[in-house]
């Protein structure tokens, strides 16, 4: 049975051409700072419950914050890289609300002054570069975490996350479509990775991510009524979450009803969402300024410290690997994935500069060796002196690529020095000629059969014998030498025949 | 004995620290029945072993500071680690707080002897010591008469010498106005010279922890103890000179006082405005300037924006009372938001709940442009125009109080009756001036009156100066004697 909502919807999806979707984000990153944004306590992750917590970040009576300068000067990066202005007198505020994960009764958090209004962020649009502004970067710290026993009556609280460093990016409503969004994500993502400002892994929490989104017909001015959308915990998530909550939009007003201002929370397994509390319902936080913290007073030589340590972008490299090293943009892309991977690129060819070389070496072998051992490229093991070292062996024909990938296997995951190993498993070419020509002729000798069909102009024959010759050797003779001499020999052999 | 005079002869070896304490235990056994003053006192044995234990510093040279020994009594919201600190509320009537405030750290250092922890109002939110949730503390020269507050434990403590040193905490006069109650000298200092860590906070921008002494030398000796740098405290100054006892010179010869009147209204008992004169007489006969100076705006704005402000950050500052980690906790709760509700109703007098909502109003979406954020402005604005004084004036002098002595019995009318006891003290925490309050005189009821004097930022010192030559010049009959 089709039920009514069904002809809505499909209704909807005739009309979704007609309709554009406009999307803002609010992206939550926790910062990778050693310690809290107000209190001296770690901010590890995963350790047993409530070991990284004090009289501060448990919100005790007499407890008061000191701001972490490292906090300030992370913000500050981010601000830079997506192009904002830092604001030189920067405060904090308090936001009131009654939750068990926040001890204190309120969050320290930044209203009135960010310490970033503005900027910018470049993403690949369909259309090419289009720029997603920035509405403001602000500061705050996190919340303890709720543990919920279903078998018991109690819910416990963890508070080793509580006053752990957050900075909360909020874009304007420049996005259009969930390849937008997740482009600008990405490449979010990227420029605070590169930054090691944080890891941002969302499903790891340390990335979260808020969709505002509404709908208006295909060239409406006018924004529509927008709803929040919360509990977004992976890429695929977000991307399912726009479509139906497109569709869920379009089909209300296509059927005359309105959208309520809300906020709702996605349910991934029931691929659907729900309301969470209605703008009549919104709370009234009672913003002030936070007295405990005096302003942050932000002098231009402190962004000029700052903005020196810049790294150089995924995108100014990609640019730069095609012009300076003749690599292709996709394979650029390949390398630039994560800052470690660029780092071990631009570091290998340092010590052994054949760019195409390395690069063909870390996309093919290292990145199927990651794949194969369920890693990602943000941890490589082996130094890049040492693939360094491995190439130029391959290079000065010490060793060939099938020996090479052994050998890689083996300082893949251990950063052993790759000219110690191949001495110790005795794996360099047989670089003696005449040792070769030895087992040439010993091959020649003992496959009559393949020899009488090169002579009767079966080619493949010759292969047979410089494989056999290959085994002979334990693959360590220069392949190329061996087709070399196995010819010589052949004709040899065929003549003397004569 | 005054506390220099106890720790020299502690020092000289003409008493020693366990006799100090047991004379203080006697003391208390046989006053604070009828005072009130102590919400807790630690165990006897405990005591006087750490008692020993200075002494034997004391004796090897190890600590020599001129307060060590010498008991003192703390303000019942300043933390102290494994000393039950209650803030004078069910809320926190069993918290033992896991660490001690700054203060304490630096008295400890000093080899000075907590002896328990004093009577207040409620989360220091009142100016009588009625609003405290367990006992009413009473005024050590007639115990028919309210004692003052919201320190009033710390000044009866004081008052009636059960113990010669005390802290007390002071958001908007709360140690100068008992103080001048109990006829004792009770200091304010620059907002950020004594930390804030471990204090209980009422509201933040303007809390500050204190000395109460019986007189000016011990005071300036007290504030030299707890006043340090404290990279725990964000909102803390670094300050090179903190040795107080040094500026105890009787001499304000050249000096410029401005007798401080607001615009229009000037609440004061007649007997208190006979003081100020005197005060205004004796320093122009020891060689000081004495001119009036009337600042433009009125006692009643000042009061409203303190009153504006420190409801709003007590409203946020005492969101933490959830019943949910520390503290009191309503039992039988069918669900969260029955638990803070029932929770805080029970939990929280009716002054503090008062403060609550007043605050939360305030800080409202819709209120918070023509309240708090109003009050801000104009506690700018009072700011500059107090710190334009400083071209003219070293020392202002006013009124600590505008009346004196209220009988515990009264009832206030109105609660605003009660904020107007405030209209002088508010002003130095506004300012984050500072400002000392010494007797001067009494009553016609006998009951202790105290002056004001308000210095300019981080100028203890010379108040301090001047503090100390209006007592040592004081007429012997002024002298209030308990």
């Amino acid at each position: 049975m089709i039920g009514e909502n069904n002809i809505d919807c499909n209704n909807a999806n005739c009309k979704m051409l007609e309709y554009e979707t406009v999307i803002g984000l609010e992206v939550h990153i926790e910062l990778a700072t050693n310690t809290k944004i107000f209190c001296g306590c770690s901010t590890t992750f995963g350790e047993e419950e409530n070991v990284n917590i004090c009289p501060v970040c448990t919100g005790m009576p007499g407890s008061v914050p000191v701001l972490n300068k490292k906090v300030v000067e992370y913000a500050i990066a981010v601000g830079l890289a997506l192009h904002g202005n830092i604001t030189p007198i920067t405060r904090f505020d308090r936001k009131n609300y009654f939750y068990p994960d926040n001890p204190q009764g309120y969050q320290i958090s930044q209203l009135y002054f960010p310490i970033v209004t503005g900027g910018f962020l470049t993403i690949q649009g369909e259309d090419g570069n289009k720029n997603i502004r920035i509405h403001e970067l602000h500061m705050e710290e996190d919340a303890g975490k709720l543990i919920h026993d279903e078998k018991e009556k109690f819910s416990y609280i963890d508070f080793n996350r509580s006053g752990v460093p957050l900075i909360e990016i909020v874009t304007e409503p420049d996005m259009r479509s969930a390849g937008e969004v997740m482009e600008f994500l990405e490449t979010l993502k990227s420029r605070i990775q590169y930054l090691g400002v944080s890891d941002c892994k969302l499903q790891e929490g340390s990335m979260r991510v808020d969709v505002n989104l509404s709908v208006r017909k295909k060239g409406d001015t006018k924004l529509g009524t927008r709803t929040e959308m919360k509990n977004l915990n992976s890429f695929r998530g977000i991307q399912r979450a726009i479509a139906d909550e497109t569709k869920r939009q379009i089909a209300l007003l296509e059927s005359g009803k309105v959208v309520e201002r809300e906020t709702r929370r996605w349910d991934d397994t029931k691929g659907t969402s729900y309301s969470m509390r209605s703008k009549e319902d919104a709370m009234d936080y009672r913003y002030f300024p936070e007295p405990d913290l005096p302003p942050v007073i932000i002098s231009n030589d402190w962004i000029e410290k700052i903005k020196k340590k810049e790294p150089e972008f995924r995108e100014e490299k990609i640019i730069r690997y095609q012009s300076q090293y003749g690599i292709s943009e996709y394979d650029s892309r390949l390398l630039t994935e994560t800052k470690e991977m660029a780092a071990c690129f631009e570091e290998t060819i340092v010590h052994f500069n054949q760019p195409k070389e390395v690069a063909n070496w870390l996309m093919v072998e290292t990145l199927s060796l990651l794949k194969e051992k369920g890693l990602d490229s943000t941890k490589l093991l082996f130094s890049p002196k040492q693939l360094a070292s491995l190439l130029t062996m391959i290079y000065n024909k010490v060793i060939n690529r099938t020996v090479a990938k052994e050998v890689f296997e083996a300082i893949f995951g251990t950063d052993l020095c790759p000219v110690e190993y191949v001495a110790a498993h005795n794996l360099s070419m047989i670089q003696d000629e005449e040792r070769i020509i030895q087992i040439v002729e010993q091959v020649i000798g003992e496959n009559e059969q393949s020899v009488q069909d090169y002579i009767a102009g079966k080619k493949r024959a010759m292969g047979f014998l410089v494989g056999q010759v290959m085994k002979a050797t334990k693959g360590k003779a220069d392949p190329q030498k061996v087709n070399e001499l196995v010819q010589v020999c052949l004709e040899r052999f065929i003549k003397s025949e004569v | 004995m005054t506390a220099l005079e106890l720790g020299k002869k502690i020092r000289n070896g003409e008493l020693t620290v366990r006799q100090v304490v047991e004379q203080t235990y006697e003391k208390i056994a046989m006053l604070d029945k009828e005072l009130q003053s102590f919400l807790s006192l630690r165990e006897k044995e405990e005591v006087l072993l750490e008692a020993d234990e200075i002494q034997e510093k004391i004796n090897s040279k190890q600590l020599i500071h001129s307060l060590a020994g010498v008991p003192i009594a703390i303000k019942d919201n300043i933390c102290t680690k494994g000393i039950t600190t209650t803030c004078a509320s069910k809320m926190l009537e069993h918290f033992i707080p896991m660490y001690d405030a700054t203060v304490i750290d630096n008295i400890k250092k000093a080899g000075m002897i907590i002896i328990g922890k004093t009577n207040m109002d409620e989360f220091a939110m009142g100016s009588t010591t009625k609003h405290s949730a367990f006992q009413i503390t009473k005024n050590p020269n007639n115990t028919e008469f309210c004692v003052g507050g919201s320190s009033g434990g710390s000044a009866a403590a004081v008052a009636s010498q059960m113990v010669p040193l005390s802290l007390g905490s002071d958001t908007g006069g709360s140690i100068r106005q008992p103080s001048a109650f109990c006829g004792i000298v009770g200091m304010k200092a620059s907002y950020g010279l004594v930390s804030r860590n471990g204090l209980i906070a009422y509201a933040s921008s303007m809390d500050q922890i204190g000395p109460m002494a019986t007189n000016v030398s011990d005071c300036a000796a007290l504030l030299e103890v707890i006043a340090s740098y404290d990279s725990h405290d964000s909102t803390s100054v670094k300050v090179t000179d903190t040795q107080y006892t040094k500026s105890l010179i009787n001499d304000v010869k050249g000096m410029k006082i401005g007798l401080l009147q607001y615009k229009q209204d000037n609440p004061l008992d007649e007997s208190i405005q006979c003081a100020i004169n005197q005060a205004k007489e004796n320093l122009k006969n020891l060689g000081a300037t004495v001119t009036t100076v009337t600042i433009p705006f009125t006692a009643k704005q000042v009061l409203s924006v303190y009153y504006v402000l420190a409801c709003a950050e007590a409203s946020s500052n005492l969101e933490r009372y959830d019943g949910v980690v520390y503290g009191f906790r309503s039992d039988k709760d069918s669900s969260l938001s029955e638990m803070y509700k029932k929770t805080r109703t029970q939990g929280f007098g009716s002054e503090v709940k008062r403060r609550i909502m007043l605050g939360s109003f305030v800080l409202s979406a819709s209120q918070y442009e023509h309240y708090y954020k109003k009050a801000l402005r104009i506690r700018e604005y009072i700011c500059s125009e107090v710190s334009r004084l400083w071209n003219d004036y070293d020392v202002l002098l006013l009124p600590t109080t505008s009346v004196s002595g209220v009988p515990i019995k009264e009832k206030m009318v109105h609660t605003t009756k009660e904020y107007e006891m405030d209209c002088y003290t508010v002003l130095a925490n506004l300012t984050k001036l500072p400002a000392i309050s010494i007797p001067y005189g009494n009553d016609e009821n006998g009951l202790p009156i105290g002056i004001q004097l308000m210095g300019n930022y981080l100028q203890e010192h010379t108040l301090f100066q001047v503090a100390y030559t209006l007592e040592k010049n004081m007429e012997k009959e002024k002298r209030s004697g308990i």
